[in-house]
C-alpha cells in the first residue's frame, strides 16, 4: 500500500510538486500520467526514497520512506527512467552486484540473479556486457535489476520509452506478468498501456493531482485520452500556450475522428 | 561491511576490465622506471669521479639521499596529477549515469559508499606503489641502503597518496562532471603542497599551523626516516576530514 499525502517538493523557486495526495492499494496496479514536466518523475523519486520531500508523507506499507527509509528500500524495485545499469559489467554480474546492494543473503545471491534473468527473458544476453545490450535487452536488465530482491512495491518510470514497437510490446507484456500480485506504480505517456495493466489512474497536471479514479468508472462514459486531455489542459494557463494549443489540436483530432 | 565491499569490489573489477587501471600502472612504473634509471646512473658518475679523489669526505654519498630520496619526491609529483584522475570517476560518473538512482535507492548507508568508493580508489593506488618497490628491491640487491629510512620513506609516500584520494573522492562527490572533479582535486593537492610556503615569513601562531598544515613537511620527515606519530596523526586526520567532508557532499547531493 503507497499512501502520499500532501507531498510538496520545490527546487529553489520552482515548485516540482504541489501539495499532491493520492493512494495505491496493495495489489493494485496504477497508472501515472502527465504531460512533461508534470512532477511525476520527483514523485516517484520521493516514494522510492531517493530524494526527500519539502513537505508531506509518503508512507509504503506503514514505514515513512524518510524516518523508516531502509525499510521502504528493501520492499520497493525501482526501475528510473534510464535503466541504472554499470555499462563495463555483464548482465550476470551486474545483477548479482545488484542483489548484494539489496540485502539478499549472501548465499542466495546468485540464485536470485538466475531467476530474475530467466522472468526476464535474459538466458541469451546474460554473459554479454550491459553497454552492447539494446535499448530493449537494457530495459529488461532494469526491470530484473529492480525484482531481485522480490520486492512488493514496484514503481516504474516510463518503461516503454524509447522503444520500438516489438519491443514495447514484449517490455508490456513482461510488465504485466510481473505486476500481477505487485503494488505497482507506472508512469507512462502510452494511455492504451494503462489501460491494460492498471486498474486505477492518477493524472498529475503542473505539480497537481488533476484526476485520481478507477480506471474501469472512469471509462464508462469517455474514454481514457478524452479524460486525460480535459485534465491536462483544463488549467491550459498554468501549462502555458504551447500546452494549450497542443491540447486543442489534439481535442479537434479527437472531434474529427 | 558487505555493501562496502561489493560497492569497492565493484569499483576495482570496474578499473581492472577497462584499460584504465593498465594504462595507469603502466605509465606510473614507466615514469618511475626513467627516474630510477637517471638517478641511478648520476650516481654511478658521482660515485666514479669522487673515488679518483683520495682523502674526500664521501660519506654523504648514499644511495638513500642520492636516489631513494629524489625518486620519492618525484613520484609524489606523479601521484599528484594521476590521482586526481584515479578518483574522478568515484561519486561524479555515478551521479551522471542513473545508477546513483540505484545506490540511493538500495538499503546502503552513505558512510558505506564513501568507504567503498575510497576503499576502491586506494586499492590501485597500493598497486601502484608496491610496484614502485621493485626500485628499492634492485637497490638492496646490489646496494646496501638504510632499511628503515627506505621503509619510512615509501610509507611517508603511501600515506601521502592516501590523503590524497580521500581529497579526491571529495572533489568527485561535489559534482557530477569528471573534468571539474579532477581539476578542483589537482588544486586542493597543490594547495597542501604549498601551503607552507609563507611560513618563515609569518609570525607565531600561523606559522607552526601553515607549517603543520604542509603535506610536504610531513612527508620530508618520513622521507628522512623520522617515523614520528604527529606526521602519522597528520595523515589520518587529513583523510578523516576529507571522508567526513565526501559524506556530507553525497548526502547534501540528494537535497538538492
Amino acid at each position: 500500500m503507497i499512501e502520499v499525502k500532501n507531498l510538496t517538493k520545490t527546487y529553489g523557486s520552482i515548485t516540482a510538486v504541489d501539495d499532491v495526495s493520492f493512494q495505491v492499494a496493495t495489489g493494485q496496479a496504477a497508472g501515472f500520467l502527465g504531460p512533461n514536466g508534470a512532477g511525476k518523475t520527483t514523485t516517484m523519486r520521493i516514494i522510492t526514497g531517493f530524494m526527500p520531500a519539502t513537505a508531506g508523507t509518503v508512507k509504503v506499507d506503514g514505514f515513512d520512506v524518510f524516518e523508516d527509509s531502509f525499510e521502504v528500500r528493501k520492499r520497493i524495485g525501482y526501475l528510473p527512467e534510464t535503466p541504472p545499469l554499470y555499462l563495463e559489467m555483464t548482465v550476470r554480474s551486474y545483477l548479482r552486484h545488484v542483489g548484494k546492494l539489496k540485502a539478499i543473503a549472501r548465499t542466495a545471491v546468485a540464485g536470485a540473479a538466475d531467476r530474475v534473468i530467466e522472468e526476464c527473458g535474459l538466458e541469451q544476453v546474460a554473459g554479454r556486457l550491459c553497454g552492447h545490450l539494446s535499448k530493449g535487452y537494457r530495459q529488461r536488465v532494469g526491470l530484473a535489476q529492480a525484482l531481485i530482491h522480490e520486492p512488493a512495491v514496484l514503481i516504474l518510470d516510463e518503461p516503454t520509452i524509447g522503444l520500438d514497437p516489438a519491443q514495447i510490446i514484449e517490455i508490456r507484456s513482461l510488465i504485466r506478468r510481473l505486476t500481477t500480485d505487485r503494488t505497482v506504480i507506472l508512469s507512462t505517456h502510452i494511455l492504451p498501456e494503462v489501460q491494460q495493466i492498471c486498474a486505477k489512474v492518477v493524472i498529475i497536471n503542473g505539480g497537481h493531482i488533476a484526476l485520481e479514479a478507477d480506471i474501469a468508472e472512469l471509462v464508462r462514459e469517455r474514454s481514457l485520452e478524452e479524460e486525460y486531455l480535459r485534465h491536462v489542459s483544463g488549467d491550459a494557463g498554468l501549462a502555458g500556450p504551447q500546452a494549450a494549443g497542443r491540447a486543442t489540436s489534439s481535442e479537434g483530432d479527437a472531434a474529427h475522428a | 561491511m558487505r555493501n562496502v565491499m561489493a560497492i569497492a569490489w565493484r569499483d576495482i573489477r570496474s578499473v581492472f576490465v577497462s584499460p584504465i587501471a593498465y594504462v595507469v600502472l603502466t605509465g606510473f612504473t614507466l615514469l618511475a622506471g626513467w627516474f630510477f634509471f637517471n638517478m641511478l646512473g648520476q650516481f654511478n658518475r658521482l660515485v666514479a669521479q669522487y673515488s679518483m679523489l683520495q682523502g674526500m669526505d664521501t660519506t654523504w654519498l648514499n644511495l638513500n639521499d642520492a636516489v631513494i630520496t629524489p625518486l620519492l619526491g618525484n613520484l609524489l609529483v606523479v601521484l599528484l596529477i594521476v590521482i586526481p584522475m584515479i578518483t574522478m570517476r568515484s561519486f561524479a560518473e555515478e551521479k551522471s549515469s542513473s545508477t546513483f538512482e540505484l545506490l540511493f535507492t538500495s538499503p546502503v548507508r552513505v558512510g558505506e559508499m564513501v568507504l567503498g568508493k575510497y576503499l576502491a580508489s586506494a586499492f590501485l593506488v597500493t598497486a601502484m606503489i608496491a610496484i614502485a618497490l621493485v626500485f628499492p628491491a634492485i637497490l638492496f640487491v646490489y646496494g646496501n641502503p638504510e632499511v628503515g629510512i627506505t621503509m619510512a620513506g615509501f610509507l611517508g609516500l603511501y600515506l601521502t597518496a592516501l590523503t590524497f584520494v580521500a581529497a579526491g573522492n571529495f572533489t568527485s562527490a561535489l559534482t557530477s562532471n569528471q573534468i571539474i572533479a579532477t581539476i578542483s582535486a589537482m588544486v586542493i593537492l597543490l594547495l597542501l603542497f604549498v601551503i607552507g610556503w609563507p611560513a618563515e615569513g609569518a609570525g607565531e601562531p600561523i606559522k607552526s599551523i601553515l607549517v603543520y598544515l604542509s603535506v610536504t613537511e610531513h612527508f620530508q620527515s618520513m622521507i628522512k626516516g623520522v617515523l614520528d606519530t604527529r606526521d602519522l596523526v597528520y595523515f589520518a586526520s587529513v583523510s578523516v576530514v576529507f571522508l567526513f567532508l565526501t559524506h556530507r557532499a553525497v548526502e547534501s547531493a540528494r537535497w538538492k
